[in-house]
């Protein structure tokens, strides 16, 4: 494998993805957990190796607002934010992917406040998720850096033209420390060239931009960018498929399974949880228990087909999610159950487990007994807490 | 930091194309005159920087566009942002002689927008931003801003029994943008277009963030003739409401001492919103201009 | 051409492909005049006329034009019947003439 393998945590492992990616402006503000991806850029910008506009902006509001503009002219940018900073973000959230500037943003998933808390869970980004934007969830630092460099490419594709978020759980995986493998410059440049846009002001045939539409008008607007947003889940895969024949690292789309194959019994999550789920599964596997995992990449564009192809044979599902709209249920459980729906064939069992909010543990022995309830689902409530 | 020589701007010399045209501006609109006339002093290498607010509302309506060079409506709070982000964009790409200009109203400045703004002049951003200042909320039918005058009825700030319009001061934009070391600063009457356009063309010229703050009457808001729109901004200036200036590094500069101001009364009577006024309120209205303008006297360069 | 004018031969889109991707349209795209908002409208006494061009300057909707001959016209199309060019007007040449009479 070609690059160099390097010793990073998450947050490091994105800066080092977006000095590759070459944006030309990046404008972020600091919050805790994310600081230390826009510490690092900062350095790559004073050092040289990486030529961009950074913009020391007063507020996540500005940041947001300062990539649209400079989006607005044609150039790729960079934010990344957390918690309270993406929530304060929200108006221009919708704005960047209504006006379909291909922004890309690091989200560090952290709780949200009262009470106030710094830890990881994924209420924020949850939040948002009608915001318009693509919506990826990184596992570990690896992936973090190639989904990184992958929505790039996603978000700019002339089918796409959507802005784009990568997750990573809040100190869980920003703060971990993994070997990451860094590619070459010049493999990361050729896969993702400088693209160019009719979607920005050029001197040479002025437009408008960011305008009005009324009643006769707005709605087709909004259905284009629907359709976007469904188009991205194909571009995604061609994507991953190209940076897998480049750089050797394959990824499985939307969604990626751990022997749920022939598996009664399915845990269905999201980000760095995953990796506390996989190990019970085996060990359970190992004892002949028919167990899996399901582990959603991106929740924006939801996986509906791939989610049912693969819980097909799959009795009982759990929705592990650290997320929860208050009174009914988890946000991601409420797309699963959803997905179901659409096709008349719900799992028998399907249950909603929410943890993990303001960064509680969530241990092994937890998702044992989780797999266990989902044995004996009879009789307990669809939303628990654990 | 200043570059190449300043034109003399004129009637005769300035551009005949108009970038700001077909717009859907209330009749005799001093907001939309502020940006015509900026837009002919910088041309078609513009772009524009709109908030939501009249000139937006007014000036994009798909597919109805009035601005013939490039412009794009920004959030409500984000006019200096996304106007930085222009910038930086356009330096990146290496576009060469833009000239990336934000036109915001006066709750759009001096309310929501302060923080970006703030954070642009800090940054020494380069770019040009115009506060068209109709003294009110006036997209949204007329209510109070920090830069509704005292005594301004407006619908949230209404006259009763207990209520006489707007109860504070205006808050002093120019004296605020100056106190952050701003490359440029000036404040501007749509009744003195010349003095206006050659600060727009200073503004043009000026290596770092410029702040021009245009007083731009609204026929509708402030209850007078859509014909009126130009004498009441040079009334504002003649009763002392109004002070023509400038800011650079070198400290603050008076343009025009009217030396023996009109009257402040005929003034607030002209116009629907004040005309609840009583000589007592008026009075204290004269009070605060003298002793603002004792200050500016004293300590202002001419 | 120094003032936009309407597009005649624009039509909206009535099909999802026809519109842009994005909020993105030609700049200085004009399909409605203004001319309806108008009750009076300004008439330049063009032989009267001193040419100091401060109707022209001080025209909020920019419509008063210089023709070829050095003489002002007005666009009627989008001029909005204001009245601050008659009003500001110091030779007193131009007259606000009730629209209909």
């Amino acid at each position: 494998m070609a690059g160099m393998n390097m010793f990073l945590s998450g947050n490091e492992a994105v800066a080092a993805a977006v000095r590759l990616a070459r944006p030309q402006v990046i404008a972020a503000y600091p919050i805790t957990p994310q600081t230390t991806v826009i510490e690092r850029l900062a350095e790559m910008v004073e050092d040289g190796s990486l030529a961009s506009e950074y913009l020391h902006v007063e507020s996540e509001h500005s940041a947001l607002s300062a990539c649209i503009g400079a989006s607005a002219v044609g150039a790729r940018t960079f934010t990344a934010s957390s918690s309270q900073g993406l929530l304060y973000m929200a108006e221009c959230m919708h704005y960047a992917s209504g006006g379909r500037f291909p922004i890309v943003m690091m989200n560090a998933n952290r709780s949200v406040a009262l009470p106030w808390n710094i830890y990881g869970d994924q209420r924020d980004s949850l939040s948002l998720l009608d915001s318009g934007w693509i919506q990826a969830y990184a596992e570990d630092a690896q992936e973090a850096f190639d989904m990184l460099i992958q929505a790039f490419a996603v978000a700019e594709h002339p089918l796409v033209l959507t802005p784009a978020m990568v997750n990573l759980d809040g100190f869980a995986l920003t703060h971990t420390y993994e070997l990451v493998n860094v590619p070459d410059p010049s493999d990361v440049d050729a896969f993702l060239p400088r693209f160019t846009t009719a979607n920005r002001m050029d001197p040479e045939h002025p437009v408008s931009l960011g305008f009005t539409a009324g009643p006769q008008h707005n709605q087709a607007f909004k259905q284009l960018q629907h359709l976007a947003m469904l188009a991205s889940g194909q571009v995604i895969r061609e994507a991953e498929e190209r940076f897998g024949q480049r750089f050797g690292r394959s990824y499985p789309g939307l969604v990626e399974t751990y022997r749920c194959e022939d598996a009664e019994r399915v845990i269905v999550t999201l980000g760095s949880v995953a990796g506390t789920v996989r190990p019970v599964v085996d060990r359970l596997r190992s004892t002949g228990e028919r167990v899996g995992l399901l582990r959603i990449r991106y929740m924006r564009p939801f996986p509906d087909g791939e989610l049912r192809a693969a819980l097909a044979g799959a009795t009982s599902v759990g929705v592990l999610e650290k997320d929860i709209s208050f009174g009914y249920e988890g946000t991601v459980f409420t797309n699963v159950n959803s997905a179901f729906a659409r096709s008349g064939a719900s799992p028998r069992n399907l249950l909603n487990f929410i943890g993990g909010l303001g960064g509680k543990d969530i241990t092994p022995t937890d998702i044992e007994n989780l797999f266990a309830r989902l044995a004996a689902p009879e009789g307990l409530e669809t939303v628990t807490f654990i | 930091m200043e570059n190449r020589k300043e034109r003399k701007i004129t009637a005769r010399n300035l551009d005949d194309r108009e970038f700001f045209y077909g717009h859907k501006g209330c009749p005799g609109c001093g907001g939309s005159l502020a940006v015509r006339l900026a837009l002919k002093v910088l041309g078609e290498k513009s772009f524009a920087v709109l908030p939501a607010g009249c000139m937006s509302a007014i000036g994009f309506v798909f597919p109805q566009m009035a601005f013939s060079c490039n412009a794009m409506i920004s959030t409500f709070a984000g006019t200096a942002s996304m106007l930085a982000g222009v910038a930086a964009g356009a330096r990146a790409l290496g576009l060469e002689g833009i000239h990336a200009v934000g036109f915001a109203g006066d709750g759009g400045t001096a309310d929501i927008g302060l923080q970006a703004l703030s954070g642009a002049i800090d940054r020494h951003d380069r770019i040009i931003y115009i506060c068209y200042d109709n003294e009110a909320y006036m997209n949204t039918g007329v209510q109070k801003s920090s830069l509704t005058p005292t005594g301004a009825r407006t619908t949230t700030s209404p006259v009763g029994n207990r209520l006489r319009g707007a109860v504070t001061p205006k808050k002093q934009m120019f004296e605020i943008v100056a106190a952050h070391g701003i490359d440029y600063a000036a404040t501007a009457s749509v009744g003195h277009p010349l003095d206006y356009l050659r600060k727009v063309e200073h503004a043009s010229r000026v290596e770092g963030t410029s702040y021009i703050h245009v007083f731009a009457p609204c026929p509708v808001g402030w209850g007078h003739d859509s014909a009126e729109t130009i004498e009441v901004a040079k009334a504002a200036v003649d009763c002392g409401l109004l002070y023509l200036a400038e800011y650079t590094g070198g400290g603050f500069i008076l343009n025009h001492d009217p030396g023996e101001f009109s009257s402040i009364r005929d003034y607030l009577l002209g116009q629907g919103r004040f005309r609840h006024l009583g000589e007592e309120e008026i009075e204290a209205i004269v009070a605060q201009r003298d002793s603002r303008w004792q200050r500016i006297r004293r300590e202002w360069r001419t | 051409m120094s003032h936009p004018s309407r597009s005649k031969a624009y039509r909206p889109p009535s099909r999802l492909e026809d519109y842009p991707t994005g909020t993105v349209f030609p700049a200085g795209h004009l399909v409605e005049t203004s001319s309806g908002w108008r009750s009076k409208r300004p008439v330049i006494d063009t032989e009267r006329c001193i040419n100091c061009l401060v109707c022209w300057l001080l025209c909020p909707e920019g419509v008063i034009r210089k023709s070829p001959d050095g003489r002002l016209e007005i666009d009627y199309d989008y001029c909005k019947g204001c009245g601050i060019c008659a009003r500001e007007c110091h030779p007193g040449v131009i007259l606000m003439k009730q629209e209909g009479a």
